[in-house]
């Protein structure tokens, strides 16, 4: 086939097959992600069980009285996140090393910032889930009402911005023979944004801070979110190749 | 006319030169082996086809694709099959055909899944988890992901590293069936007596080039050996 040939082939793809496309081949990342999961429970239970551990540990070494607890309840639930998220990102990209996967995603004719995507929900979905359950477990250990609708927004918001930074870095990380600790070294300096205003905005809706004080950090979150997005959008595709 | 085209490939890592301006050519329909010690480039080069690493310098084009500009269009035609099976063994040998044929778009996938387990004599354990499977069953079924979509061009990477003579036979079998229906392939191989029997060419890569080359046709199989030892001393 000449070169003339193969690109009007390309070209007879209208952008909505191609979309169609796109977004098939994202969904099929997170379905194969799910399955996997379901089937070993590798990682959600690695991830539980890590963010019970930090909350416990937390609930014993801070002896606080009932007021300076409410204070804390932002900076402990952000730090059992970020470190249970991180032990998740690296599973989730070690399982795409194992046996050479990484390799077969990046063989599939599609977008590669489609697989980016894939990954990045599938990751979105696992820290949702632990979230969801450390959330309660931490309003029963420290007696502190969370079932606050500003909270869960920050959370997602904190969660979208920590996972779209951590896919990216773990992808990178993954294709080093120090994976393991390289992942936490490149992304907590790199999240520092997200952590504070994670926590700031927590803090807030927690102490029940009017939403003019709690705004500029919701904005810090969205923007943060938006700005690593479109990065990791049009860098994966160089990350990923030798 | 040559379905793989490449002209004076250069691969740098930092400052080591894997690749030293490599030419090779493969007509449609041959079957290429590429024949080299250890370190010779042979993974690097077969990486390069597969659109998995950038060259530093030089032209690669496959299919009609220039690489690396043109190399997303250029995966809908190319299998690849490495030592490592590119499967999840978490998942079982369907549902990982079903991830793959959703990934390259592939019609009547269920239709598809179904002939391509029976090509590859794995219908009986399509619902297994394919960490269950032997390291040869897992190479089958990397064969069977790669020609899920019906490639022009397949590109095969040490197939037989760690099978045993059973499985490799088994592999011989299946190699045979995807040489026979018209496909164009590369396959680097440490296995001489194997590729003997398979390849309808030879190529020894040595030292980050292609030295020598021979037709199958103009060499007796016993005498391989000696002409792979010949190519790589002169080098």
């Amino acid at each position: 086939m000449s070169e003339a040939t193969a690109v009007r082939e390309d070209a007879r793809l209208t952008a909505l097959e191609k979309l169609r496309e796109y977004l098939r081949a994202l969904w099929a990342v997170v379905w194969k992600d799910l399955a996997a999961e379901l089937r070993s429970r590798e990682l959600l239970t690695s991830m539980l069980v890590f963010a019970l551990l930090v909350i416990l540990i937390f609930n014993f070494a801070l002896e606080l009285d009932a007021r300076t607890r409410a204070t804390i309840t932002s900076g402990v639930l952000w730090v059992t996140f970020a470190f249970a998220g991180t032990l998740g990102l690296n599973r989730s990209m070690a399982i795409e090393k194992d046996r050479g996967c990484l390799d077969g995603l990046l063989l599939a004719p599609v977008d590669r910032s489609a697989i980016y995507f894939g990954k990045t929900l599938g990751n979105l979905i696992f820290m949702l889930i632990i979230e969801a359950i450390v959330l309660p477990v931490y309003s029963v250990l420290y007696n502190t009402n969370l079932f606050n609708p500003g909270l869960v927004g920050v959370i997602l918001l904190g969660s979208i911005g920590f996972v779209v930074v951590g896919t990216l870095l773990a992808s990178m990380a993954v294709q080093t023979r120090t994976r393991d600790v390289l992942l936490p070294i490149l992304l907590f300096p790199v999240i520092i944004p997200v952590m504070i205003a994670a926590v700031k905005a927590s803090n807030g809706f927690l102490q029940g801070i009017e939403m003019d004080a709690i705004r500029p950090w919701l904005n810090l979150l969205i923007v943060y979110d938006v700005i690593f997005t479109a990065v990791a959008f049009m860098v994966f595709d160089y990350v990923v190749e030798e | 006319m040559a379905v793989i085209e490449v002209r004076k490939l250069v691969k740098r890592f930092g400052l080591k030169t894997v690749l030293r301006g490599l030419n090779f050519s493969v007509e449609a329909g041959e079957f290429v082996a590429i024949l080299g010690p250890n370190g010779a480039g042979k993974t690097t080069f077969l990486r390069i086809l597969a659109s998995l690493s950038r060259p530093s310098l030089g032209e690669v084009r496959i299919a009609g694709y220039r690489l690396p500009a043109q190399a997303s269009s250029l995966r809908r035609r190319l299998g690849v099959v490495s030592h490592l099976p590119l499967l999840y063994g978490d998942l079982t040998a369907e549902e990982n055909l079903r991830f793959y044929g959703r990934m390259y778009g592939v019609a009547n996938l269920n239709q598809r899944i179904n002939q391509v387990l029976e090509m590859i004599g794995l219908e009986a354990r399509r619902r297994d988890l394919v960490r269950t499977y032997s390291r040869g069953m897992q190479q089958r079924l990397a064969i069977g992901r790669a020609v899920l979509h019906d490639p022009e061009v397949m590109l095969f990477d040490e197939p037989y590293t760690g099978l045993d003579q059973d499985a490799s036979a088994m592999l011989d079998k299946v190699l045979r069936n995807v040489a026979a229906s018209g496909r164009t392939v590369v396959m680097t191989s440490h296995d001489l007596a194997r590729t003997a029997d398979l390849a309808s060419r030879f190529d020894v890569l040595s030292r980050g080039m292609i030295t020598a080359s021979i037709q199958r046709s103009q060499i007796n199989p016993d005498q391989l050996l000696a002409f792979y030892r010949q190519a790589i001393r002169e080098a």
